[in-house]
């Protein structure tokens, strides 16, 4: 495979990751959230196994085979359980309506891409041009969570913030050493863990998954006090 | 000092109006001579106002001194191409204005105020577009503002049309003030009012913002741009319908010749900054997609209408702000392109608006009403306005083979041109604002289905509508002048667009058509073949013979075509109200865009002794001005707080007054020395 | 000489496939769903059976209305044959581009939606208002889509495009497959397929095209349908032409034509095999879905550009 050919691969996952980032923001129910997400882990095993083929950097199929395993697999699976046992798969309810958010999510690309595109020029890897999608997916998975109400869907923004943290990472640096890798993983893997727990803990406590609904009855529990 | 025939032509345009409003006067009495000479010196002027154009563009200007003014400044008039093409836009509208309001005025009350202010109006327009420094500019721009403000509030027997022409009158009187401070800024650079110095003017970047901004804002007002154009769908609507049209037509338009006078032609169009055209750009998409929205929420025709021109102020700048950034990017010719297609959509907005207007104001004058609701089937009753009406909608949707759709043609065009501007951020906007260009474009064809359909198709809501009676023949005259242009602008773009080319010369120094062979009356073919083309003429005389040969082919000879009963799904009991309304087309944009309109409406059904009958249904929606909500009326609050406060401590006795005068001499004194 | 004859043979050709088009999806929606359909040349009966029938005009109807079925007619013809089917250079198909085309649909739609309100019944206005409300809100993605293609050719005039991909190497561009199933998407909300209309509908209030036309009968209702089924030959030859326009012929000669021809034809029936599949597979979209739908292509073509300026475009 030549260089010219796997810089093209390269390229197209870099679309369709923002495209991921993108649908990820427009989506209504719970179920279809997890599944995008699912997706972009897998598309980012892809990306990392590419780029180890082309680069020849053999410690990046180790990075790529995990990130499969635990962002592709592990992570939906685990966030799935979550849902179905609090039985929030209904409705992500939206604090704004989709129509200004994508207007938003376009012109923070387009932000992202008039920063970046200065600095990525300078670049000589094969993968700057990936470098705006990148930043633009960063921004747009916390523009994910500042936009949703319940409290599952900004945990699967906050993942896929770390998501596209690595994607710059390889996208940048042909991703980072082996060792940091893991220890990123394995704080993203105990986080999760956390998190579900956090979610029981925080249904029994409040009655609900929604962030304005457990700060209203803080403040009510405060006024009582 | 250069006297020419397109200079003389100018003059003698100039000197009717003014003959006009001091002879019309003399006939206060015999209202049908002074109808006469009213429209007969407004034709004269309209007609030699052409004249002055064409010539002017073809055979080049002239200028002149007039010994008027101030004793140290004489008034300095000058036609060069970028006049004498405004000087064209003036004439075509004038002229049909002219003779339609022979018939217009006919059983109008108070003629005299209007015979008097009309023609001054038309004066202060023409003016503007000969003086040749910044006194005269001013004097004639006030003149058209005043002389308008008394067209607005002609009919002030109703509080809401003197509420209308109060707003007006401020809003123009801030824009007059702030164009003045962009000549301020223009004269401390060059010392001189006269406009050949200030063109000749170094100024520094700062400066030449500030005087973009002031002038940007200022005719930005004049010309209805959003957010400034809180008075336009007030202030339109109420004058009567032939002002309307050259309200909307031309005043617009003349707001536009500003801020291309100062912005391209005093200012240099070499030294734009990139963000001035963003500026434009971003301008000119939003009023284009707020304006035409903002039209669909209204059953008002005439407020309608003046929505639709918020909207093509927007498209015209558009092509300006594109114009404006290939510029800055060094690329005159490809601005050559966005220039032409600004001033192509000019002369266009001029000629569809104004055939709009005077439309609008032969179904006004034949049910007395403006109300869409209690319209419908005019078609039947009024068929000549109906057809003449139609074009117009046809154009101003942007639609082949008017003329409306060959300026959204070239923005189109000039908008591809994004690659070639520096900044990467501008090469992703650009291709935005004509997605927006787009939308603003079939959501006017949307508009216009709805206007035509509710108020010239289908059954009759009213008895008003039922009785309706075709208008008389010097208003169909005059409505079918523009209809015909439309019709010929449309069709042969590229017999125009040579003659208008003489002004980005002038402007730029740089001609669109480099090479001239490529050229001629067939094909449009802005920048080269290869890149886009569009032949209106085959496309007309395709689907003519197409459609030709359909029509002979099918329509079966002799056979007396069968009419029945409408079928409408097999319900044998419809009604007139059963008809979609314009308030019933326009609900699902409504419910779209939600967020935007933010609509009060109110539903209530009542009920018949048993809860399952519904003897009558109310609903009512009233959508505001989402601009006139959120920016003029915190405004006004804001400054009817402060004058409160003021107002309180004014209420002292006579030691706070003293004081008050004490403290000031202090303050002078100290400031003084 | 022999180019203006390929032009109207094509054009001519456009005509005459478009019922046969129509009739071919319906046979193999009605094969998808266990039936035996009425077979593909069902349309063409339906016409010739409609022109022979006569006019039963309502009552109240204006010229408008008789006036109307011609004006749709022509355009959508006209604009079809503008749309290269075999040879791409062909002398007319300068006299519009992609922007003039999409002029020449609305001018067909305008006409038609003010048909709908002639005659005065709810159902003609109610079909109206929806069909000009989601055709102007498609019409910015269909122009964003087009702009991804005329931005990387400097044109947006047919001929050129189609010599620009032609002469590009193949090449995974991100930004093309996004304008394509933008495009796409567009499609089906113009021609009135599901998820956005259904054709085969009457007496649903979910109906947008057939609302307007429930008033026509004879040569009338049969120019309009025509008409639509035109506009869907249309706009398959425009995505293909767009899209994968390898197999036109470059020059007049026998043998390219064949092929272009056969090509054509293969690449056609992908396409309507597909939008059958698609049509069977799908529930029409609950109506205030469709903006969703529509913004969504907008989006996504509004992406395409943008990956167009960050990957492909070296600055």
């Amino acid at each position: 495979m030549s260089t010219f050919l796997s810089q093209q691969l390269i390229d197209g996952l870099a679309a369709l990751t923002l495209l991921i980032s993108f649908a990820l923001l427009a989506q209504h129910r719970m179920l279809s959230v997890l599944h995008w997400f699912a997706a972009q882990g897998v598309l980012l095993a892809v990306t990392a196994a590419l780029v180890a083929y082309s680069s020849g950097e053999h410690e990046l199929y180790i990075s790529a085979i995990m990130t499969f395993l635990l962002k592709g697999l592990l992570l939906p699976w685990m966030l799935w359980r979550v849902i179905r046992s609090l039985h929030v798969h209904r409705e992500v309810e939206p604090l704004m309506n989709n129509g200004m958010t994508m207007m938003i999510a376009v012109v923070v690309t387009l932000f992202s891409f008039h920063v970046i595109q200065p600095i990525a020029v300078t670049s000589e890897l094969m993968t700057r041009n990936s470098m705006a999608i990148a930043t633009a997916c960063v921004l747009l998975s916390m523009l994910m969570m500042i936009t949703r109400k319940k409290a599952i869907t900004q945990v699967i923004g906050f993942l896929a913030v770390e998501n596209s943290l690595f994607f710059a990472a390889i996208g940048a640096t042909n991703g980072m050493p082996l060792v940091v890798e893991i220890g990123i993983a394995f704080d993203v893997l105990v986080a999760a863990l956390i998190f579900g727990l956090f979610f029981f803990q925080i249904r029994h406590t409040f009655d609900s998954m929604e962030v304005d609904a457990m700060n209203a009855s803080l403040i009510h529990k405060d006024d009582e006090e | 000092m250069n006297y020419t025939l397109s200079l003389c032509f100018a003059l003698v345009a100039c000197g009717s109006v003014l003959l006009a409003a001091m002879l019309t006067p003399c006939w206060q009495q015999k209202s049908n001579i002074q109808r006469a000479v009213l429209s007969l010196l407004l034709g004269m002027a309209g007609l030699f106002a052409c004249a002055a154009g064409l010539t002017g563009l073809a055979s080049g200007g002239g200028s002149m001194v007039l010994p008027l003014g101030l004793p140290w400044l004489p008034m300095h008039l000058r036609l060069d191409a970028l006049g004498s093409f405004f000087m064209l836009v003036i004439g075509s509208l004038v002229l049909p204005v002219a003779v339609y309001s022979q018939g217009y005025l006919r059983h109008e009350k108070r003629l005299t105020p209007l015979a008097v202010f009309l023609p001054l109006f038309v004066l202060g327009m023409m003016g503007v577009v000969l003086s040749d420094d910044a006194f005269a500019f001013m004097l004639f721009w006030e003149l058209m503002s005043v002389s308008s403000y008394f067209l607005v509030t002609h009919e002030h027997q109703h509080p809401e049309n003197r509420k209308a022409g109060f707003i007006y009158l401020l809003m123009a009187h801030m824009a007059g003030l702030l164009i003045m401070g962009s000549f301020a800024v223009l004269y401390t650079a060059s010392g001189s009012f006269e406009f050949s110095a200030m063109r000749d003017a170094e100024l520094s970047p700062l400066w030449a913002s500030a005087a973009f901004l002031l002038a940007g804002f200022g005719f930005g007002i004049k010309a209805g741009v959003v957010p400034m154009h809180g008075w336009l769908p007030d202030a339109h609507p109420v004058a009567p319908s032939n002002v309307s049209a050259l309200m909307s037509g031309i005043m617009l338009k003349v707001a536009v010749f500003g801020f291309i006078r100062v912005t391209w032609g005093l200012m240099g169009s070499g030294d734009f900054q990139w963000w001035w055209g963003a500026l434009v750009l971003a301008a000119g998409s939003s009023s284009a997609v707020t304006g035409v929205l903002m039209a669909l929420q209204q059953h008002d025709l005439k407020r309608l209408l003046a929505y639709h021109s918020i909207e093509n102020i927007g498209i015209i700048l558009i092509g300006l702000g594109l114009g404006m950034l290939l510029a800055q990017a060094g690329h005159p010719m490809l601005a050559a392109l966005g220039l032409i297609a600004a001033l192509y959509h000019t002369i266009n907005h001029a000629l569809f608006k104004g055939l709009l207007f005077m439309g609008a104001g032969a179904v006004l004058h034949s049910t007395g009403s403006r109300n869409m609701e209690a319209m419908g089937g005019l078609i039947h009753r009024m068929p000549w306005t109906a057809a003449l009406f139609l074009i117009a909608c046809i154009s101003i949707s942007a639609l082949p083979p008017f003329n409306g759709f060959v300026s959204e043609w070239l923005t189109f065009q000039t908008a591809l041109m994004a690659p070639q501007l520096n900044g990467t951020l501008l090469t992703v906007i650009v291709p935005f604002s004509a997605a927006m260009l787009a939308l603003a474009g079939a959501l006017a064809a949307t508009c216009f289905v709805k206007v035509f359909g509710v108020v010239f198709l289908g059954h009759a809501r009213s008895d008003i509508a039922e009785n309706a009676k075709e208008v008389d023949g010097w208003m169909k005259l005059g409505m079918a002048i523009p209809a015909l242009l439309c019709l010929l602008l449309g069709v042969l773009p590229a017999l125009f667009i040579p003659v208008l080319d003489q002004v980005p010369q002038a402007l730029l120094h740089t001609s669109l058509f480099t090479d001239t062979a490529s050229q001629n009356w067939l094909w449009l073919t802005p920048v080269d073949a290869e890149h886009a083309s569009y032949s209106a003429p085959i496309a007309l005389l395709g689907m003519l013979i197409l459609g030709g040969l359909a029509f002979w082919w099918l329509h079966p000879k002799g056979a007396i075509l069968r009419r029945s009963k409408m079928w409408s799904c097999g319900n044998p009991h419809t009604h007139a109200r059963m008809q979609y309304n314009a308030t019933g087309f326009s609900q699902p944009l409504r419910r779209i865009f939600a967020g935007m309109y933010q609509p009060d409406e109110h539903g209530h059904a009542e009920r018949h002794q048993h809860k399952l009958l519904t003897t009558r249904v109310k609903y009512v929606v009233h959508v505001g001005d989402m601009v006139v909500k959120h920016l003029y009326q915190p405004v006004g609050q804001v400054t009817l707080w402060i004058a409160k406060a003021i107002r309180r401590e004014h209420q002292r006795d006579i030691h706070a007054y003293l004081a008050y005068t004490f403290a000031t001499v202090l303050l002078l004194l100290a400031l003084f020395t | 000489m022999s180019s203006i004859f390929f032009q109207f043979l094509q054009a001519l050709l456009m005509l005459l496939l478009a019922p046969l088009a129509a009739g071919f999806i319906s046979t193999v929606k009605a094969r998808l769903q266990n039936r035996h359909g009425a077979g593909v040349l069902q349309p063409w009966r339906d016409i010739r059976k409609l022109f022979s029938k006569e006019v039963v005009l309502a009552d109240h109807a204006s010229w408008i209305f008789r006036f109307a079925p011609y004006v749709v007619f022509t355009a959508t013809v006209i604009a079809a044959s503008v749309v290269p089917a075999l040879l791409p250079d062909t002398p007319l198909s300068l006299t519009a581009d992609v922007i003039a085309l999409v002029a020449l649909l609305a001018l067909a739609r305008f006409f038609l939606s003010l048909a709908g309100m002639d005659i005065g019944t709810a159902f003609g206005g109610m079909g109206a208002s929806r069909e000009m409300t989601f055709s102007a809100l498609a019409e910015p993605a269909m122009l964003m889509s087009v702009f991804v293609l005329s931005l990387g050719a400097h044109s947006t005039n047919l001929t050129t495009m189609i010599h620009h991909v032609l002469s590009t190497p193949l090449l995974i561009q991100p930004s093309i497959a996004f304008a394509l199933v933008a495009m796409l998407m567009i499609a089906v909300a113009e021609t009135g397929r599901i998820p956005v209309d259904n054709p085969t509908t009457h007496l649903e209030l979910t109906m947008i095209h057939e609302a307007m036309l429930l008033e026509y009968s004879g040569r009338h209702l049969a120019l309009m349908e025509w008409a639509s089924m035109v506009k869907i030959l249309l706009f398959a030859t425009l995505i293909i032409d767009l899209f994968v326009p390898w197999g036109l012929s470059l020059d007049a000669n026998a043998a390219g034509i064949c092929l272009a021809l056969t090509l054509w034809l293969l690449k056609l029936s992908i396409l309507f095999v597909v939008l059958a599949v698609l049509e069977t597979g799908l529930a029409k979209l609950r109506l205030f879905e469709v903006p969703q739908y529509l913004g969504t292509a907008f989006v996504l073509s509004f992406l395409g550009l943008m990956i167009h300026y960050m990957l492909e475009v070296q600055l």
